[in-house]
């Protein structure tokens, strides 16, 4: 029973907050030309959400997304370029807030890492190969041939490939 | 290579491994790290919330070391460390700043009244003018800043005592030490 009464009160509190959530749309901003809203839309694709981590500025209705969305399309009619705009969002909120992590020493492992990871199972797997191969080239002693034909003689039902009855 | 060595290589790996990604989990991915640090705090003038004839700017940082603490009534995480803020409100060392982040005056000033003012001053940034700057991506969030004005560590989440305990009361510690 009260376990209804709580999902009935769940139900209400979730009417009452879809009542007061007002989704953002792209409509709100005002642009010169086609080119600068194409712009805009690229630019807050690159910039990472703090808050929902896996959402672009382009894409998550969080406060904080319109918040840096606002600044964007501010510094973007004020006439500056993307390049500033990212990089004046990265002195303030760190490289995270890029989807794309630029290349420097601090991220060298996060880009040549899984080439070297690549490199390292090539060098493994032909190493192996070639070592298995040489082995099987190397011709056997006298001794050796003399062993095997004995064995090749005594089994019974040879030459059968099948397995051999007990 | 001996044999007993080589079929103990992937035993290696697979431990490098583990070591790694229980380092990975025991990390919070939503605390990222801040750029600011070491940096001066930026440049900024806000109304002081209870008295808004006067202000509270960057130049208000400089001189002691300061605790600046980005809260808002709406944030519940804020209200588990208010009492925390109380306490170290009345230590000499520091101050403590508040900047009430995205709320409305007559909210936070609802809040300071009915738990107490925690704060030496409270900067007043209803619009994330001045939280964008300072890199604010939630609340609470403190800052805790030298005589020079420089950031010197960001806590991400509320104040506890484990988090005073273990690493802003030795920060200050060794601020004042630096500083004196």
């Amino acid at each position: 029973m009260s376990c209804m009464i709580k999902s009935l009160l769940l139900g209400a509190l979730l009417l009452l907050g879809s009542g007061s959530v007002s989704a953002y749309t792209l409509e709100e901003f005002q642009f010169d030309s086609p080119e600068q809203q194409t712009e805009f839309r690229e630019l807050i694709a690159k910039l990472r959400c703090l808050v929902c981590q896996n959402e672009s500025l382009a894409g998550s209705q969080a406060e904080l997304a319109q918040d840096l969305r606002n600044e964007v399309y501010r510094m973007m009619r004020a006439g500056q370029s993307q390049d500033e705009i990212l990089d004046f969002l990265v002195e303030r909120y760190g490289d995270f807030v890029l989807y794309d992590p630029p290349l420097k020493p601090s991220t060298y492992l996060l880009w040549f890492g899984p080439f070297v990871l690549i490199g390292i199972a090539g060098f493994v797997v032909a190493r192996t190969i070639l070592s298995k191969k040489r082995a099987a080239d190397e011709p056997i002693s006298a001794a050796e041939q003399e062993r095997l034909q004995a064995l090749l003689d005594n089994s019974p039902d040879s030459p059968s490939s099948g397995p051999r009855p007990t | 290579m001996s044999k007993s060595v080589r079929f103990l290589i992937p035993l290696i790996i697979f431990g490098a491994l583990v070591i790694l990604l229980v380092i990975g989990l025991g990390k919070d991915p939503s605390k990222v790290p801040s750029p600011l640090i070491g940096k001066q705090v930026p440049v900024f003038s806000l109304p002081e919330l209870t008295d808004p004839g006067r202000t509270v700017s960057n130049k208000d940082l400089k001189g002691q070391i300061s605790l600046v603490n980005v809260w808002a009534s709406w944030c519940g995480s804020c209200r588990q460390e208010h009492q925390a803020l109380m306490a170290l409100s009345k230590e000499t060392d520091f101050q403590v700043v508040g900047l009430n982040w995205k709320d409305a005056a007559q909210d936070a000033l609802a809040v300071l009244r009915m738990t107490g003012n925690p704060y030496a001053m409270v900067g007043y940034d209803p619009d994330n003018k001045v939280g964008l700057h300072w890199g604010v991506y939630g609340a609470p969030e403190t800052f805790v800043v030298d005589q020079a004005g420089i950031i010197r560590y960001k806590h991400i989440g509320p104040i506890d005592r484990k988090v005073w305990e273990e690493t802003l009361q030795p920060l200050v510690a060794q601020l004042k030490a630096e500083g004196a």
